[in-house]
């Protein structure tokens, strides 16, 4: 047995040390990272919740419960849907579709004049200046935009200090720090992404289409898009998967009366300490949004090979 | 529909650089004409002057007449073939093709009506839903030409789009660029550092070196009387026989060099005078092993140091006295067996096939 593993080809080329260790990193990360907590969450998302020492006894059963909580919410309650968690939920989802969105929309063309227009010391500074504010923690930069958009923050201030405004504008009641926060937050994730796939088309096809008669608008649309396709979906795939699961931009910049589904997560955990509910409602995230992103790529026509190119 | 293309002392610049400098040339209408130097000579930087990807730095480009300044690529008579082609991986062969139609608006069967017209044109009937990797190596070139005759420009300019190409294949696309070309019936600019492609296809060739024009002229006209040593040595082969005028006889000078004297004509534009130190050249098919009945103008002594087999030709490296090294050329049909590494034997060759110019840097060097 132990000769029939060593002489596999994959020993032969890495060597027995580094095979192994390559073996058991990957069991590690596959079965302790990934397997085992999910499956975890997964069962106590069936269970009652019961304290730890009530384990095991009659009153932990499998059960429904808050999966149907989320859906009809408590049984006490009179009315027939769970509106609130519902409401939370759907406008989660919607509202990281646009920051999707509007964070292709923003990074497109910084990507493409990263990738194709600027010299190189030009693309090196921008990407310097893009990373090095992702040096500080993701909570630290929501602070810095709560500064900013404060209601008596740096930008109203200013605004109206200089006088172009008599009265501040509501940044942090209406959202638009959240959801400029939100934008913010992944935005290297739709960067790279895009920055690579455009890097990698020849300029010739651009120059081409251009030889061609075609307007700049037309040779994105047909060229340069098509090209990066994949870079466009795995960027949109990776800003709306964390967009839809974020914490810490929702805690410190969204208003006092909204919710963002996380945040609800977040309660049941740990102020509620209703794990068993906790896991369902991210079960219930996570295979929403994965859903949706098969959805999505379905409609693009993107085959889930292309994205890890 | 063709149209006239006249570069009017066009320079461009890079910085301090030169990579085009004072560039005067007029393609006439329907001409194939080409621009053939060494690769970093500014031919490119020409066809992107023309094309429009770049604005000469100084002096105009003329199309029909018309100033081209400021007009963009895509507003151009013009159609540029990549050399890498720079077909659409994501379309089909039929898309590719329709794109400038696409491009201006043209309706989907007015677009399939052409395409398929071009397919024709290129021997490529029923291939237009294939995509572009499903082509070989020729029919990606005949694609990228048809694309580019879509739009139906004025001047088409190529880019060394053969440089890919296995020799039989590029032999091949040869004679078929000329045939479309005589086909269409338009302006052929043509960008090459392959001599043999220039010579074979065109009209007439302009020898670049260093960002100027060292030559513009008739194939023959440039092979049989360079006017630049650079071109002497660039386009086919050469040997330079270096030396000094010692006498001059109508349009024949005598050049006394270290290994002997010899008679080469001067060229027209090129008068020499005695004492001038000046290069003669003469190629290697134009020496002959002489027979008893033959009488050359000229004769050199060497020592033969080894030879190859080309095929259709046996070439023969030999030295002369002074150990400058000489090449000549034998048609396989003729005997050459006694000649061997180490033999001396006489080599002659006519005053009329060897040109003198005053001394300046070959190509080679």
């Amino acid at each position: 047995m132990n000769n029939f593993l060593f002489t596999q080809p994959f020993f032969k080329k890495n060597g027995k040390a580094v095979a192994i260790y390559f073996l058991v990193a990957i069991i590690f990360w596959f079965v302790f990272l990934v397997i085992i907590p999910q499956f975890y969450m997964l069962d106590l998302s069936f269970r009652t919740n019961v304290p730890p020492l009530a384990r095991g006894g009659p009153e932990d059963y499998y059960t429904f419960e808050h999966y149907s909580h989320f859906i009809f919410g408590s049984k006490t309650a009179t009315d027939a849907f769970n509106f609130v968690d519902l409401g939370v939920f759907g406008r989660t989802i919607f509202v990281s579709m646009l920051v999707t969105i509007a964070n292709l929309l923003f990074c497109y063309p910084i990507a493409f004049y990263i990738a194709k227009i600027a010299n190189p010391s030009t693309a090196r500074l921008l990407i310097v200046s893009l990373i090095i504010p992702f040096w500080i923690n993701e909570l630290l930069r929501s602070f810095a935009l709560r500064i900013l958009f404060a209601n008596e923050g740096v930008i109203n201030n200013f605004l109206t200090g200089v006088g172009i405004l008599d009265q501040g504008i509501l940044f942090i009641t209406y959202d638009i720090g959240l959801y400029t926060g939100l934008i913010y937050a992944y935005i290297l994730l739709m960067m790279f992404p895009l920055y690579n796939a455009i890097e990698s088309l020849d300029i010739n096809q651009i120059e081409a289409a251009k030889d061609l008669g075609s307007s700049s608008f037309r040779t994105h649309w047909r060229i340069v898009i098509p090209h990066a396709k994949p870079g466009i979906v795995s960027g949109c795939t990776m800003v709306f998967m964390l967009t839809v699961g974020a914490l810490a931009t929702p805690v410190v910049l969204s208003s006092p009366n909204t919710l963002w589904f996380p945040q609800l997560i977040y309660q049941w955990f740990n102020m509620n300490d209703n794990w068993s509910r906790g896991s369902a409602y991210s079960i219930i995230l996570l295979i929403v949004s994965v859903i949706f992103v098969l959805t999505m790529m379905r409609i693009f026509k993107v085959r889930i090979g292309e994205i890890i190119k | 529909m063709s149209a006239d293309v006249e570069l009017s002392d066009v320079s461009v610049t890079f910085g301090s650089f030169y990579a085009a400098k004072n560039v005067n040339v007029k393609v006439n209408g329907g001409e194939f004409f080409s621009f053939l130097g060494p690769s970093g000579c500014g031919k490119t930087t020409l066809l992107r002057a023309i094309s429009g990807f770049q604005e000469p730095s100084e002096g105009k480009v003329l199309i029909d007449n018309k100033d081209m300044s400021g007009i963009g690529p895509n507003k151009r008579p013009t159609a540029l073939i990549f050399q890498n082609l720079a077909l659409f991986p994501l379309m089909s062969v039929s898309e590719n093709i329709a794109f400038s139609l696409e491009v201006r608006g043209v309706s989907k069967e007015e677009r399939k009506k052409r395409a398929d017209e071009l397919l024709e044109l290129i021997a490529l009937e029923g291939q237009g839903d294939k995509k572009v990797h499903q082509l070989s190596g020729g029919q990606k070139q005949r694609v990228a030409i048809a694309r580019a005759l879509a739009v139906e420009p004025k001047v088409l300019l190529l880019d060394e789009p053969l440089s890919a190409l296995d020799l039989k294949l590029r032999q091949r696309m040869r004679t078929e660029l000329r045939e479309i070309q005589k086909r269409v019936n338009i302006t052929f600019i043509y960008i090459t550092h392959d001599q043999g492609e220039a010579l074979t296809m065109s009209d007439r060739i302009a020898v670049m070196n260093e960002g100027e024009l060292e030559q513009i002229g008739k194939c023959d006209e440039v092979y049989n009387n360079p006017l630049t040593p650079f071109v002497a040595t660039f386009v086919g082969e050469n040997n330079p026989l270096y030396g000094k005028v010692t006498g001059i006889e109508g349009d024949k000078a005598k050049i006394e060099t270290a290994d002997g004297q010899y008679l080469a004509t001067m060229n027209e534009s090129k008068k020499l005078n005695i004492g001038d130190e000046s290069i003669a050249f003469v190629r290697p098919e134009s020496l002959f092993i002489p027979r008893d009945s033959d009488n050359f103008d000229n004769k050199i002594d060497v020592n033969i140091e080894s030879f190859e087999f080309e095929g259709n030709l046996k070439n023969f490296y030999a030295s002369l006295k002074s150990g400058a090294k000489i090449k000549f050329s034998v048609p396989n049909a003729i005997d050459t067996s006694s000649i061997t590494s180490g033999s001396s034997i006489v080599l002659g060759f006519e005053s009329s096939k060897s040109v003198i110019l005053p001394k300046a840097s070959l190509a080679i060097d």
